[in-house]
């Protein structure tokens, strides 16, 4: 899903530059299972592939802090106020981990926020719906962090070793993230008729734009391909989005709430679920920034920017002041 | 009052100062000049967070009426919550922000060097914990005072100007009452009058390196002790408790 | 660019006494004892350190992925393909 717009943007002709016999011993190492690090040789797609999947990766960590943490302030109860707060960060942290992974590449911080915010760079376009209800934060953490973990184990396995082993650190961490949202759901499934009602609103609201988090269906991504012959996506969207409905299914059906799929249902034969069609039309608008949220998500990164740019001066005009050390 | 209605009163008060700033530093979320620091602030509003629950939790264990954490978060009306008034204004810019946390944490710091020793052991547990959560926060905040003062020009200006329109709120925080008065004879606990005279001579040096000037002696806001807000008090409150308040008794 | 940008530092932490100080990651900071709290509240949430080394990226000599000299791209230092550890002098553009 962090592939999202990739796949829509034609690749350039590699550079004549590539040498075959670079190529193929490149290909070797990959097919081996090595991992690629920094300051080796890559073709300059695979580079280019990864920046771009990196940074996109890093952006959705930064702006799924917005959505979450619009409820932040209105949390029920301490608890939940203190262990929303901890996965915020944790978001802020991995959006972290993931721009360091990209900055070994050849790319820059200031590069890629800058991208973020020019639009030019994307990031998934879950993020730009709105959390309406308390029981949004639930559904968050059960269907969007469940789709996410679904997309980060195997890239813990990932050939290009600083983003694998950010993955590693991130999938450490993400586990209690999904816990979290489902006991939010479970808690409101046994509740009054007031919160059941809530829960069932908001998987109502988020269970399609989940699915779309997995991206276009297989025969309209051409270019998944090349990036699973480098080991940088390891399944097909659709298999990672079947796999997603078959693990989820039960555990609405052990909320009590109901899938928002008239089509949906358990295929005996297959011994996988049924369910309808996606309507594209509303991805494909939401990734060309035609969502509820999109504007305003931007809107807020630019300000904290423009907000923050007399601070990071001052830092750098007294860390110039103070020579090379400057600690206390 | 007794000594156990005392310390409960104590107990309600720190949560409260700590509870209202984790409050104020979690609507920062996604609004740092840098991700990095957005990742720290977070973490102070975690640790206040964490020591208002302690605090809390320990005042209802004592009490003995039943009351949860969250029946005095959510369930307790503006005039009941008792914390110092700096903690509940606006937050403003990142320098606002640094502000507070200096003027506030160097007073907290030494309210818990001498809690840490006290006379109840639940008190000096929880502030040995907090001691130490403190002591990170001052640090890093400090360091950002001088970052900010000693910057640039629009920097320095910037600074000042948050001093100079949070210094009113700072003679609060050691004008005790009898509380605070029942904790200092019976429990060991801080001696406000002395923590001002050191509270000021920390910050001297500090300012001075910020190149930063003390604001003079001057009016100070009052009434937190007495449940005397300022306006922005009652909106916090309505969106804390809005879910709470909107389906009473539910479980969440 | 949108403005000058914080250096970046590798962190490097010792998990518990008795193991080495491993790479973790890095941060942007515009001093080391910024660095250093940055480093800390990245890498440490969970108790993952009793120790934290940050150096300046720049600062890094680094040996050659490989011995031979023509397979893989020759450079003594510069752990990263970073763009700014590349002094570009004034006046050149695009860059």
């Amino acid at each position: 899903m962090y592939t999202q717009g990739l796949d829509q943007k034609s690749e350039t002709a590699a550079r004549r530059l590539d040498d075959a016999g670079l190529l193929a011993a490149f290909q070797s190492r990959i097919d081996a299972e090595e991992k690629i690090e920094a300051k080796d040789w890559m073709p300059d797609a695979y580079r280019r592939t990864l920046i771009r999947q990196i940074s996109q990766h890093a952006h959705s960590e930064i702006i799924g802090m917005q959505p979450e943490g619009n409820w932040l302030t209105r949390a029920p109860s301490l608890r939940r106020k203190a262990i929303l707060l901890a996965k915020v960060q944790d978001e802020a942290g991995h959006g972290l981990y993931l721009y360091s992974a990209a900055e070994t590449l050849g790319t820059s911080r200031g590069q890629m926020v800058d991208d973020l915010l020019t639009g030019k760079a994307k990031y998934s376009s879950i993020f730009n719906y709105p959390t309406l209800t308390w029981a949004d934060i639930g559904a968050i953490g059960w269907l969007v962090d469940g789709a996410a973990i679904m997309n980060q184990i195997p890239l813990c396995r990932c050939s290009y070793g600083p983003y694998a082993r950010a993955m590693v650190r991130i999938c450490k961490e993400e586990s209690f993230h999904q816990r979290q949202g489902f006991e939010i759901m479970l808690t409101l499934c046994r509740g009054t008729a007031g919160q059941k009602a809530m829960a069932q609103d908001a998987l109502n609201r988020w269970w399609w734009p989940s699915l779309m988090m997995f991206g276009p269906g297989d025969a309209d991504s051409k270019h998944s391909a090349q990036s699973m012959a480098w080991k940088i996506k390891r399944f097909t969207n659709d298999e990672l989005r079947q796999k997603f409905v078959d693990v989820t299914v039960p555990q609405a059906e052990f909320l009590g709430i109901r899938v928002p799929d008239d089509d949906l249902g358990l295929n005996a034969e297959t011994g996988h679920y049924d369910f309808g069609e996606i309507d594209w039309q509303e991805f494909f608008d939401v990734l060309a920034g035609n969502g509820p949220c999109n504007r305003q998500r931007l809107e807020k990164r630019q300000r904290a920017h423009d907000d923050g740019a007399w601070v990071r001066e001052a830092a750098q005009a007294y860390a110039k002041k103070h020579g090379r050390r400057a600690a206390a | 009052m007794t000594r156990e209605d005392a310390l409960i009163h104590y107990l309600f008060r720190l949560g409260d100062n700590a509870l209202i700033l984790a409050q104020r530093l979690s609507e920062l979320v996604a609004a740092g000049p840098e991700l990095e620091e957005e990742l720290a602030i977070a973490n102070f509003a975690l640790d206040y967070l964490g020591q208002a629950r302690m605090y809390y939790s320990m005042a209802c264990e004592l009490e003995g009426d039943g009351r949860s954490e969250d029946d005095i978060a959510f369930l307790r009306s503006e005039r009941e919550f008792e914390n110092l008034v700096l903690l509940e204004q606006p937050n403003g810019h990142f320098g606002d922000t640094i502000v507070r946390q200096v003027l506030f944490d160097s007073h907290y710091l030494l309210q818990l060097e001498t809690l840490k020793d006290c006379g109840d052991p639940g008190l000096a547990g929880i502030a040995a914990r907090a001691h130490k959560e403190i002591l990170y926060h001052l640090r890093h905040a400090s360091q950002w005072l001088i970052r900010l003062g000693d910057g640039t020009d629009e920097s320095r200006a910037r600074m000042q100007e948050s001093l100079r329109r949070l210094w009113r709120y700072t003679g609060e925080m050691f004008a005790g009452d009898a509380v605070d008065d029942v904790v200092r004879d019976e429990f060991d606990g801080p001696d406000l009058a002395k923590i001002e005279t050191r509270w000021r001579a920390s910050l001297q040096p500090l300012l001075a390196t910020a190149t930063l000037a003390m604001p003079g002696n001057q009016w100070m806001h009052g009434g937190g002790r007495q449940g005397l807000h300022t306006e922005h008090f009652g909106y916090l409150l309505a969106k804390m408790q809005y879910l709470q308040r909107s389906f009473p008794g539910s479980r969440w | 660019m949108s403005d000058t940008e914080w250096p970046l530092y590798e962190v490097f932490i010792r998990s518990r006494a008795g193991l080495s100080h491993r790479h973790a990651g890095s941060v942007h900071a515009a001093d080391a004892q910024m660095a250093l709290d940055h480093a800390r509240d990245v890498y440490t949430r969970r108790n993952e350190g009793v120790s934290i080394w940050v150096v300046k990226s720049s600062e890094i000599i680094a040996s050659d992925p490989a011995d031979a000299a023509a397979f893989f791209e020759p450079a003594a230092d510069k752990i990263y393909r970073h763009p700014t550890f590349y002094d570009i002098p004034d006046g050149v553009e695009n860059l």
